[in-house]
């Protein structure tokens, strides 16, 4: 069946961004769908019934939005996939003693799986979500994802999950544009959303419902423990390892002669270890679950930037790629708060090769010759 | 397959306005307009515009005018029986038990749950079969430990179950417990003569019919005593306080008289439709099963449980190629409930959110019903496919 328009199903919010996403492409004369995903909240987390992607303010926003630009809107019960993939993976992560990013794992398994199967079914060519990056074809026809024309809004870090598939069916609309012309592209189009704040916490889970909903589903790495220095030497105690992450100087709740530093989350003795910043610097990184971009792994070691996380810059490195779906990393300069679980994703200027989840960091092993 | 078309198979939520009862209601805006309780010229020629409606529609339920109170649609004149019923029962020092079934609509479940919550009436619900049917001893048992009214639901808008309300009424009317009927999906395609279906009140809404959407009635036997539910002026003998909407009782007026001076043909043809869609349906799409009575249904009415189906991407799939349909767990925020409907008939709960209505009416046509059953298989194949991958 071949139709006049190309059809676009937009993974909508109610935010700005992917409001913009939409009508940019409503503009260009595509067959465009709303689609906004219904997440999973816990319920028995009072203070937050609802998922922070999708509260009853927001899909009526998004509602308001898709009605303002004439096109068809539908809401997705999608809470049970991403209780079973998002969820149950964070809770796994944080059992083991690591740092999840399950903006990952959504866009992994709900966003550019789930979703864009069920846009595809719908007969659309494309799956459109209001994410910062670019997407383009290198010499061979094979597809390439770039960081935003935004570097300060960039979110290609958490897109670095996706592959070949994935970018053949994806578009990213907003990615060509600054925030500041996306706010006046809104007022353009009239979708009085200028003035709405972005996003912030994990989506299913307010700040303050973080601890107890881990109480509840890995109370283990919840358990109060020593805090330690690295000869052994007893600090104090900490509230559950899964309070901190790795650089955290601040909520510490210890005094000592010098600022001290999260070094490492010692899950076998839940101990946290903390030392100097001196101590955090690590210039080596071993990664797995990786994801290439390209479809294959690059045969040889290579130079490239590496960001550890998502707020953080790329950094200078030689990556080796390894076999079993893993890379190494080795920093030009030691880096701070390199954390297990969080994603290391490889950039050749704004081109973003792939990445993968960090397993451990090391400390300063021998300087690539 | 054509994508620009449009196949409207949603008659039970709602009905085009006919022509000719627009027609008739047209005068009612702007040349007819005074206050129908005004005692001058402008009021009076209101006023007699409302009583012939009001005898037009006694005549179809046969009645006589005095019972008929005009109302804004079927959920207030289900709210004034219960509420009305109850509450004056209680002013009275009756026993103030409410009666109801689950396969009820939520004007009337909602209400009479509201009145034990809030209001410490005793209220029970009487079980129903798999087909929806209410359970006539259980409701016998229920009626002969004493009650205000039962109020059980002429055809069900979930799975077209028609009652058996002359049999209901009669055992209720042995216990001296009012009998009421949400009547509303029953109007224009079932029988309304209030005697022979034997029933005290019965709830009728326009636009279930082709008639304009606001406006109902409530019939109500001379004799019963009611609370009002919205008090002020003296309107419909007390019951029902408000300007009376002229052009819309007009409308209901005329798509009652219409719907039942045209209700063989209507009906003949709607039932040759529903069972077109209803066979192919059950021949084309594996593992469809029908939900409600098989015979005992409403002409206009088909429903299904497509196991495994989220019905609300199923809905989605059929809007997106111009197909209007509904279900009973359907959701505009992405957060289905099971269909208490379903539940109540014995549907585990994954299976009561894959309940799928839908309803033909005037402008169905032959060629609709197979351009829908064809979408309708290709959606359950696609996401059937889908379902298995992720659910594995």
């Amino acid at each position: 069946m071949s139709r006049a328009k190309t059809r676009v199903v937009v993974a909508m919010s109610g935010g700005l961004d992917s409001s913009v996403a939409a009508a940019l492409l409503v503009e260009a004369g595509c067959d465009v769908v709303g689609m906004m995903m219904r997440l999973w909240s816990d319920p028995a987390m009072g203070g937050a019934a609802h998922n922070q992607c999708c509260t009853p303010r927001q899909m009526d926003d998004a509602r308001r939005v898709a009605d303002k630009l004439g096109i068809p809107f539908y809401a997705l019960d999608t809470q049970e996939v991403f209780r079973r993939r998002v969820v149950q993976y964070f809770i796994e992560q944080h059992r083991q003693g690591l740092t999840p990013n399950p903006c990952l794992e959504c866009n992994r398994h709900i966003r550019f799986d789930w979703l864009l199967n069920n846009a595809l079914a719908l007969d659309a060519d494309y799956l459109a979500t209001g994410h910062y990056a670019r997407i383009d074809r290198d010499l061979d026809g094979r597809f390439r994802l770039r960081a935003g024309r935004d570097a300060s809004k960039d979110q290609s870090y958490a897109l670095s999950v996706l592959g070949q598939r994935q970018l053949r069916h994806a578009l990213f609309p907003v990615g060509e544009y600054a925030k500041s012309e996306v706010r006046r592209l809104a007022l353009k189009f009239g979708l009085n959303l200028e003035s709405k704040k972005e996003s912030q916490d994990l989506c299913f889970l307010g700040k303050e419902d973080y601890r107890r909903f881990l109480n509840v589903h890995a109370p283990d790495v919840m358990k109060p423990g020593p805090i330690m220095r690295q000869n052994g030497e007893l600090l104090g105690e900490h509230g559950g390892l899964s309070n901190y992450t790795i650089g955290q100087r601040k909520g510490l709740g210890i005094s000592y002669r010098e600022p001290l530093y999260v070094l490492a989350l010692d899950h076998v003795r839940n101990a946290l270890v903390v030392g100097p910043a001196a101590a955090l610097g690590r210039d080596t990184l071993l990664a797995e679950r990786v994801n290439w971009i390209s479809g294959s792994a690059p045969e040889a070691a290579f130079r490239a930037q590496v960001k550890i996380r998502y707020k953080s810059r790329p950094q200078p490195a030689f990556v080796e790629p390894r076999p079993g779906r893993q890379f190494q990393v080795k920093f030009d300069a030691p880096q701070r708060g390199i954390t297990p679980g969080q994603a290391a994703v490889i950039y050749q200027g704004d081109v973003c090769l792939g990445g993968g989840s960090i397993v451990r960091s090391e400390e300063f092993l021998a300087a690539p010759q | 397959m054509s994508a620009k078309a449009e196949v409207y198979l949603d008659y039970s939520a709602s009905t085009p306005v006919d022509p000719r009862v627009l027609e008739a209601m047209m005068p009612y805006f702007s040349q007819v307009y005074g206050n129908p309780s005004s005692s001058h010229r402008f009021g009076r020629q209101a006023e007699q515009a409302i009583e012939a409606a009001r005898a037009s529609a006694a005549a179809v339920l046969n009645c006589r005018p005095s019972e008929i109170v005009f109302t804004s649609g079927g959920s207030e004149s289900d709210n004034l029986a219960i509420r009305g019923a109850g509450w004056w029962a209680r002013h009275q020092g009756q026993p103030a038990r409410l009666i109801t079934s689950p396969v009820e609509h939520s004007a009337v479940l909602n209400t009479v749950r509201q009145m034990g919550r809030l209001m410490n009436f005793e209220t029970s619900i009487v079980p129903v079969d798999r087909h929806g049917v209410v359970d006539i001893a259980a409701f016998r048992a229920v009626c002969e430990q004493g009650g205000a009214l039962a109020s059980i639901i002429y055809a069900s808008n979930e799975l077209g179950t028609v009652q058996d309300l002359p049999a209901l009424a009669a055992i209720a009317g042995e216990q001296g417990i009012l009998f009421h009927t949400d009547a509303v999906q029953a109007g224009g395609q079932l029988c309304l003569d209030v005697k022979r279906l034997g029933v005290d009140m019965l709830s009728l809404s326009a636009h279930k019919f082709y008639g304009p959407k606001g406006v109902g009635l409530l019939y109500v036997r001379d004799g019963i005593r009611l609370m009002s539910t919205q008090s002020g002026g003296g309107h419909e003998g007390g019951r029902r306080a408000g300007t009376h909407n002229t052009a819309f009782i007009v409308g209901l007026a005329k798509a009652l008289e219409l719907a039942h001076e045209e209700h063989e043909q209507r009906t003949t043809r709607l039932r040759a439709l529903r069972g077109r869609l209803i066979q192919g349906l059950l021949r084309r799409v594996p593992d469809v099963k029908l939900s409600g009575h098989p015979q005992r249904r409403l002409p206009s009415h088909a429903s299904f449980i497509l196991p495994g189906i989220d019905a609300n991407l199923l809905l989605m799939h059929l809007d997106m190629n111009g197909i209007a349909a509904s279900s009973g767990s359907a959701c505009k925020t992405g957060n289905p409930q099971p269909s208490e409907v379903l539940l109540a008939v014995g549907c585990a709960p994954d299976e009561a959110k894959c309940g799928l209505r839908l309803s033909v009416g005037a402008q169905t046509s032959e060629a609709d019903i197979d351009y829908a059953i064809d979408v309708l298989a290709g959606a359950v194949g696609k996401l059937g496919q889908l379902d298995g991958e992720w659910m594995r």
